[in-house]
């Protein structure tokens, strides 16, 4: 065979293109666990949560949380009747310790957990320069801990305040809504440890999910509705003064 | 053909940039993770690596595998909804790191303090009951972190404060904390 210069420059890119094909692995599949089966968020339950920090807790202790930094904490709500756009909101250490005592007065009470809402259309996936951080295809806002440069655009876009640089690791960290657990059939630790059921893991593609009653029978409202984030962290009771 | 004449110089240019897209092939071929792109705009096998993180909780169905007469008189209470792992804890511990091998690039990654070293593994009650051992909970802690009056606490939820109610009497005194109701034969 005698190729001439020209034929060998039109080739040699066509082999390259078909090497790479060549070498395309074909992707793993879990064994247990399809992805495309689920659609995870969650439902939290504000007339049912009592501050008693175990979520908190759990969350530090399953996801080794470096103290100071919260996947989930608690926000305890302090609203006067006429002015709810000046709520006094306090969250010492996350609630990780509990709250103090607070004495009865004309004012109402409640507590908020909060977590990363886990949106369909995350403003903190849309940020990131290089894929560290997406949705997968079971609705979970992951970070890639190989791939993040640690420049914290997304902590920046979270309208919810739900990512941190992690300290040690410099890459951004947040709730996996323990994807380690709900991928082996568990709930997440918060609301295995939640003594009130304030908080439950959902699954929005399970039919069975009794999350689909709920919705039909009571108000539910996400965080920032106004953002059109598609929040999956579903609020039951939700104040209006809440930020 | 006059029109194609010397052309020459053109083809050698031409080359350039087939050589040059050649080699970004064969870069892109190497630097590119193999999942990228697998299921969108990220790497496939990042989430393979999230899900690998050892569980801490076991879960209220494994203790129950085990402790199911426990479990029969809890579910027949007033914490019927509280798993057992909200008031015990993850009980697990931290068994020594294992030296670690790294390769060339995991080298690079802990000198520019992009990585930590792996957790040691963990030893798991669930596992091993002998050796892992949970620590009786102090009721004195444990029932005030949830009973202690607050006007924060939804009014439906029991309250009580600590002091009046028992004046330092341990709470398992008279509540049994697995069915606390005094009335439903809770008392020791």
């Amino acid at each position: 065979m005698n190729l001439s210069r020209r034929q060998m420059l039109v080739l040699l890119p066509a082999a390259a293109v078909a090497w790479k094909f060549v070498l395309a692995e074909t992707p793993e599949q879990s064994p247990n666990y399809k992805m495309t089966e689920h659609w995870w968020g969650m439902l939290i339950d504000i007339p049912k949560c009592i501050g008693c920090g175990n979520c908190v807790r759990a969350c530090a202790t399953e996801n080794d949380v470096p103290d100071g930094y919260f996947r989930t904490w608690v926000e305890r709500y302090h609203v006067s009747d006429e002015d709810m756009t000046q709520p006094e909101v306090i969250s010492p250490n996350g609630g990780k310790d509990g709250f103090p005592v607070a004495a009865e007065d004309d004012k109402k009470y409640f507590f908020v957990p909060k977590l990363c809402n886990h949106c369909a259309d995350s403003p903190c996936t849309q940020v990131c320069p290089v894929g560290a951080t997406f949705v997968a295809p079971d609705g979970v806002v992951l970070v890639d801990q190989k791939y993040c440069l640690g420049c914290a655009y997304c902590v920046q876009a979270c309208p919810y305040g739900c990512r941190y640089i992690h300290p040690q690791k410099e890459t951004a960290d947040k709730c996996t809504l323990c994807y380690h657990r709900i991928t082996q059939g568990l709930t997440t630790a918060c609301c295995e440890a939640c003594p009130t059921g304030a908080r439950q893991l959902v699954d929005l593609k399970n039919p069975k999910d009794p999350i689909h009653e709920f919705l039909k029978t009571h108000s539910v409202q996400v965080l920032k509705p106004q953002m059109a984030t598609g929040a999956k962290a579903f609020y039951n009771g939700l104040d209006g003064s809440v930020r | 053909m006059s029109r194609f004449k010397d052309v020459g110089h053109l083809f050698r240019f031409a080359g350039l940039f087939v050589l040059a897209f050649l080699i970004f092939l064969v870069v892109r071929h190497f630097v590119v993770p193999r999942s990228f792109g697998q299921y969108g705009h990220y790497r496939g096998a990042a989430m393979g690596e999230v899900a690998a993180h050892p569980a801490k909780f076991a879960g209220h169905e494994t203790c129950e595998a085990c402790h199911s007469e426990v479990a029969e008189k809890k579910n027949k209470g007033k914490h019927a909804h509280v798993n057992c792992e909200a008031c015990h804890g993850a009980i697990y511990q931290r068994l020594p790191a294992p030296p670690v091998q790294q390769n060339l690039y995991e080298r690079f990654l802990a000198l520019v303090g992009k990585s930590l070293p792996p957790d040691p593994p963990l030893l798991r009650h669930a596992e091993d009951p002998t050796s892992v051992k949970p620590d009786l909970p102090d009721t004195a802690v444990l029932c005030a972190r949830c009973h202690t009056a607050s006007a924060a606490k939804p009014k439906g939820f029991p309250q009580v404060n600590p002091a009046d109610h028992s004046n330092g009497i341990p709470c398992q005194t008279c509540h049994q904390p697995h069915s606390p109701a005094i009335d439903a034969g809770g008392a020791k």
